[in-house]
């Protein structure tokens, strides 16, 4: 919301600086995002009659003596076309700050500072100015436009400061209201938070006029979606001369942006500035049958708006129509066939609320906004509404371009609001509820100062609600109002003495997960996390199947990119994307995990909630393999006081030999695996990847309590054992066999691996450590009977020699 | 016999002074001391020496003895010095050659500041509770007071999901909406509420999406929002609160301010500013010369929200505040795209060890 200084002073009598005020603003709820000074860059321009004006013989130049008043006299020669004896134009003086133009002397291109300088040989001391050099369009001043000299009035005082006469003295405060407050999307609205805020009252906007009487001359307005249009206000206006805007009308316009049209265009834009009500105005004899017609639109009804653009409407369009067809997108913009001409005689004007939501869903699915559609998707409300037809009436009559007559049509629905609303609050409850005493006169003093007419009866309050404060709903919301003003500052910080105790801290479930990141970053491993969407075309990369489970991904409506427009079913993607990327960039190793959530649907389109279920990533490349991978795995599961086993296993993704799944007490939990050759390639790695997937809340289903075993009296006893087996044997069948032989093994660990011509073709040697741990003996005497049976078992199971 | 103990002490003194090493210290040792040694020997000698002699003889031979035994001490002491020094200067290192290699993982900045957040407020009585992301309209937007034609709904934009939401029903409010991905948190204190009644003190993480991606945004982050609701809780606790939370994460010197602000669920509504750590309020480039920083929203339960829940707003009030992790990470280690949080370069994770 933009607020020039000077328009917010013709309604308060502003006595601080702009600084001062945007510290005010500040502290009641009215963030200054920008205090924009529109002079800043000019400086040492002043008020130049021109005394003397000599053409130079044989160049466009002109030599001036140019009286500046007590600043002095000063040769300077002057380019201007209009340039004369006796003009007053803005003088830069030697020293002062102007914009420099491009060669079209429009386009500004930077700040200047003018110096003492030669033309032609010809000394020249400042530089007569354009509208251009000093930020001054034709909207802003008469004559900003023309790209000779700026013609200052010969009232003016030579070497008075020319910022003034401009309006180069002003400031914007460019406003964040809150959604809260669409009342104060307006010039008027913030002027009533000035107001309050410095203790000062408001003047209102004018709004009388006079009317003519109108002789058959009625216009019917009819409302056939209340729900969408709770009020429509119309007013005939006839005679009318359509011209420019004066300059003061202009010049507020252009100070928010706005550019002049004409000056009943310009009224409507005026008003939507000043009280925040986007109004309409119809040419009346593009208007077939004197009628008005709030209605849906029909389904495959046409309109081409102001802007030429052509729209297919359907019945969540609301849509204002004459006898016949639509002539305006309402709240949003009119239709071409009913725009406001030079030719124009008579005009209807529409003041009215439409509601937020339709304008919100009608200008997003057209792709259509406007400054009005901004304002009603915010909320109008209906005070507005009525004071705003008055005012656009009082400016018609103030410029003197039509008649008003007394056509005025005000049409209320079911879901209109036009009365005031009181409310009874309770001074003790307020003061409960911010925890400081505020007294009842102050409380009385700041409402009345935001227009709350107020009573005081005991500890209660009366208050009769400004029509505008649709926000106030209860007791909090004065609350509020009150603290705002009285000031947050006065809030001093207490620690709830009156609070129960109550016993904080993770639950058995986080303190797991906390303890498992723990142990991975121990373990050397970095967290990442990666968006919690992304695209088939993810799935593509590891070669999912079209039917698999992976591929039933829930959909995001509407995606910020094709790229995050499903929820993920695997973090697969996620991990190898990430690697892939830290190879791109030169990181040649890394070992990461990711503990975060999978997306999975019963039924697609959903019809419940889905299910999110926790997984844990694991990812390494460079000088990481497997088998470091699978040291992280088997961590986790002696972090859980548990077991995986591991078998041969696919994926569409992995080598297909060097790929395991994980399980857990028979369960299958999750895999591990190097990256297939063929993805690999596709990628252009030149590092294998190895990645592993857990299904975190199986795999913590797992977990078991931790219990004392006691301490063995007997020494444990370590015997190494070399075998001989067949290629094909696994690790994990040896270790199996191991263990069942003896009851007092307590560990095995493969500690070599030798393949080659010493232990003959289709052979490999595999050398474990056996530990043996005693119980209520030693067990010296008996290790050489269990390593007998040990090698027994081996060799009848699993055709095992020692070697 | 006297004459013998002449030429040991004789003996002795040259093989000292040839000795250089404590081997060669050793083997003469036992030849003088040793138990066949040359005294040892003379000392069995004594048997056959007349017995009027013995007590003289004896005196000489302990003399000689101790003679031998300190000339021993003192060239040891020596010795042992030199080869002290030498082993020294043999084994020196380069210490300023780098340590072995050991593990050297770390958590996201996100787990850190999680963490450290919770510990806070644990310590206040706090208990940790995450919902679903997933989320209906219901508890994202209409439970917390903002219903569908309602602006705020515009002020976040929204990622919704496919899905057939005539089906979607919850057995409490019927029809809930369509689904979508939660853009706060406080859908979550939400479901608390409904099953947990007052005292309630929760914090409630995770992560969050919004349809928006700049430097300072992106479409997944993370928040941690907190709810009290008691009996008496007023404007003052939360300032006081946050005043503990604020000096707890930024440093003790650090002041909270608040100002008006507006969210549908809370009444009144604040926005929570605090002192500028890096410059102690005088202005810099972290806080843009303001002297303060915007960390979290916060305010008063908002009526409408606790009565939804079932609980009596007349009885109960209550207060809630909510902030971006991602926000308060990048302002604590001075990250100045929140994008590195997501992209998972090892080179930008290895700075957060904890």
């Amino acid at each position: 919301m933009k607020a020039p200084l000077s328009w917010l002073k013709e309604y308060v009598d502003i006595d601080v600086t702009a600084e001062e005020l945007q510290a005010k603003l500040f502290s009641c709820g009215f963030e200054v995002e920008e205090l924009i000074d529109i002079g800043k860059d000019i400086s040492g321009v002043v008020v130049g009659e021109v005394i003397e004006c000599e053409a130079v013989p044989e160049t466009h130049l002109h030599v001036c003596r140019v009286d500046c008043g007590e600043k002095g006299i000063f040769q300077i020669c002057c380019g201007a076309d209009n340039v004369k004896k006796g003009i007053k134009a803005p003088c830069a003086l030697v020293g002062a700050t102007v914009y420099a133009t491009a060669k079209d002397h429009v386009t500004i291109e930077g700040v200047v500072t003018i110096k003492k300088g030669k033309l032609r040989g010809i000394e020249s001391f400042g530089m007569l100015c354009s509208g251009a050099e000093l930020g001054v369009n034709g909207d802003m001043y008469e004559g900003g436009d023309y790209c000779g000299l700026l013609l200052l009035p010969s009232e003016c005082r030579n070497g008075e400061d020319v910022k003034p006469i401009l309006g180069l003295d002003d400031y914007i405060f460019d406003i964040a209201v809150t959604a809260n407050r669409p009342d104060c999307q307006s010039i008027l609205g913030i002027a009533r938070e000035v107001a309050a805020v410095l203790g000062k009252t408001v003047k209102e906007p004018d709004y009388k006029y006079k009317t003519v009487k109108g002789k058959d001359e009625k216009i019917s307005v009819s409302i056939l979606a209340p729900e969408l249009c709770p009020r429509y206000i119309g007013h005939y206006v006839k005679n009318v001369k359509i011209a420019p805007s004066p300059q003061w009308l202009k010049k507020k316009l252009a100070l928010c942006g706005l550019r002049s049209i004409n000056n009943v265009v310009d009224i409507t834009n005026f008003i939507l500035l000043e009280l925040g009500q986007p109004m309409h105005a119809f040419d009346l004899r593009s208007l077939t049958g004197r009628e008005i017609v709030v209605r849906r639109a029909e389904n495959g009804e046409k309109i081409t708006t102001l802007d030429g653009n052509e729209f297919d409407l359907n019945s969540e369009n609301l849509v204002i129509c004459d006898g016949q067809k639509p002539c305006a997108l309402a709240g949003i913009m009119g239709g071409l066939n009913s725009e406001i001409e030079d030719d124009t005689k008579e005009v209807f004007f529409e003041s009215a609320k439409f509601a937020r939501d339709s304008v919100r869903k009608t200008a997003r699915s057209l792709g259509q906004h406007s400054d009005s559609s901004a304002l009603f998707e915010k909320g109008v409300n209906e005070y507005t509404t009525e004071h705003a037809i008055c005012r656009a009436l009082n400016l018609i009559c103030k410029l003197d371009c039509g008649t008003v007559t007394d056509v005025h049509t005000d049409v209320t629905t079911a879901y209109s609001r036009t009365n005031e609303r009181n409310i009874t609050v309770s001074v003790a409850k307020i003061n409960a509820l911010l925890g400081i005493t505020v007294p009842t006169a102050e409380m009385v003093k700041i409402l009345k100062s935001l227009n709350f007419k107020t009573t005081v009866n005991g500890d209660e309050l009366n208050l009769v609600i400004p029509r505008y404060r649709e926000d106030i709903d209860g007791y909090p919301d004065i609350a509020e109002e009150i603290i705002r003003l009285y000031g947050y500052d006065r809030i001093n910080g207490t620690f709830m003495p009156s609070a129960s105790i109550t016993n904080g801290g993770y639950s058995d479930a986080q303190k797991a997960e906390n303890r498992l990141k723990d142990l991975l970053v121990a373990k050397g491993l970095y967290e990442i996390s990666t968006y919690s969407f992304y695209s088939q075309k993810d799935l593509d990369m590891l070669h999912i199947p079209t039917d698999a489970p992976e591929r039933k991904t829930i959909k995001i409506l509407n995606p910020i990119s094709e790229d995050l427009s499903v929820m993920r079913t695997t973090l697969a993607p996620s991990m190898l994307s990430t690697a892939v990327r830290n190879l791109r960039r030169g990181n040649m190793e890394g070992k990461l995990f990711e503990l975060a959530k999978i997306y999975i649907a019963d039924k697609l389109p959903l019809t419940s909630f889905p299910e999110e279920r926790q997984i844990l990533a694991l990812g390494m490349w460079g000088k990481y393999g497997f088998f470091e991978l699978k040291g992280v795995t088997e961590n986790i599961a002696a972090m859980l006081n548990t077991k995986f086993d591991y078998e041969p296993f696919e994926k569409p993704f992995l080598h297909p030999g060097i790929t395991a799944r994980i399980l857990c007490e028979g369960e299958e939990i999750g895999y591990l695996g190097m990256l297939s050759p063929a993805i690999a390639e596709e990628l252009v790695l030149d590092r294998a990847v190895v990645l592993a997937e857990i299904d975190y809340e199986k795999m913590q289903s797992h977990a078991k309590p931790f219990k004392y075993v006691p301490l063995s009296k007997f020494p444990e006893i370590i015997r190494d054992l070399a075998l001989t087996c067949n290629r094909e044997t696994t690790c994990a069948e040896i270790e199996k066999e191991i263990y069942s032989a003896c009851k007092f093994v307590s560990d095995v660990r493969l500690f070599d691996v030798y393949i080659g011509e010493q232990v003959g073709t289709g052979k490999k040697s595999m050398a474990f450590k056996i530990k043996f741990t005693p119980k209520d003996e030693a067990l010296d005497d008996r290790i050489d009977g269990f390593v007998k049976k040990i090698l027994n078992n081996l060799k009848f199971k699993l055709n095992i020699e020692l070697r | 016999m006297k004459d013998k103990i002449k030429e040991i002490e004789k003996q002795i003194d040259a093989a000292v002074s040839d000795i250089q090493t404590s081997k060669n210290l050793m083997e003469i040792k036992m030849k003088f001391l040793g138990k066949t040694g040359e005294i040892s020997t003379l000392m069995k000698n004594m048997r056959d020496v007349p017995a009027e002699e013995r007590p003289s003889l004896g005196k000489v031979l302990n003399a000689l003895r101790q003679f031998a035994e300190e000339r021993f001490a003192s060239i040891e002491e020596k010795i042992k010095k030199a080869e002290l020094k030498k082993r020294y200067a043999e084994e020196k290192i380069d210490v300023t050659m780098p340590g072995k290699e050991t593990a050297d993982g770390a958590y996201h900045p996100n787990t850190l500041i999680r963490q450290e957040l919770i510990s806070i407020f644990s310590g206040m009585g706090f208990e940790v509770f995450e919902g679903p992301e997933i989320e209906n309209e219901y508890y994202n937007f209409t439970a917390l007071n903002t219903p569908d034609d309602h602006p705020a709904r515009d002020m976040q934009d929204t990622f919704y999901i496919d899905a057939n939401t005539l089906v979607i029903e919850d057995e409490y409010y019927g029809e809930t909406g369509n689904l979508l991905l939660r853009t706060q948190t406080s859908a979550g204190q939400i479901r608390v509420m409904e099953n947990k009644k007052p005292p309630i003190k929760i914090l409630s993480p995770g992560k969050v999406y919004r349809s928006d991606d700049d430097a300072t945004h992106s479409p997944m982050f993370s928040q941690m929002e907190g709810l009290v609701v008691d009996k008496g809780i007023t404007l003052c606790d939360l300032k006081g609160m946050l005043d503990e939370f604020a000096k707890k994460i930024f440093g003790s010197g650090v002041k909270t301010r608040l100002r008006p602000s507006y969210f549908p669920f809370t009444e009144p509504s604040v926005e929570v500013d605090v002192s500028c750590f890096e410059c102690g309020g005088k202005g810099c480039r972290l806080c843009k010369g303001t002297g303060w920083i915007e960390v979290l929203g916060a305010g008063m339960v908002n009526r409408r929200v606790l009565e939804g829940c079932g609980v009596d707003p007349d009885v109960y009030t209550g207060f809630a505040f909510g902030m971006g992790i991602e926000r308060i990470a990048m302002l604590k280690y001075g990250i100045n795209n929140m994008k590195l949080l997501f992209e998972g370069d090892v080179r930008f994770l290895k700075q957060f060890k904890a």
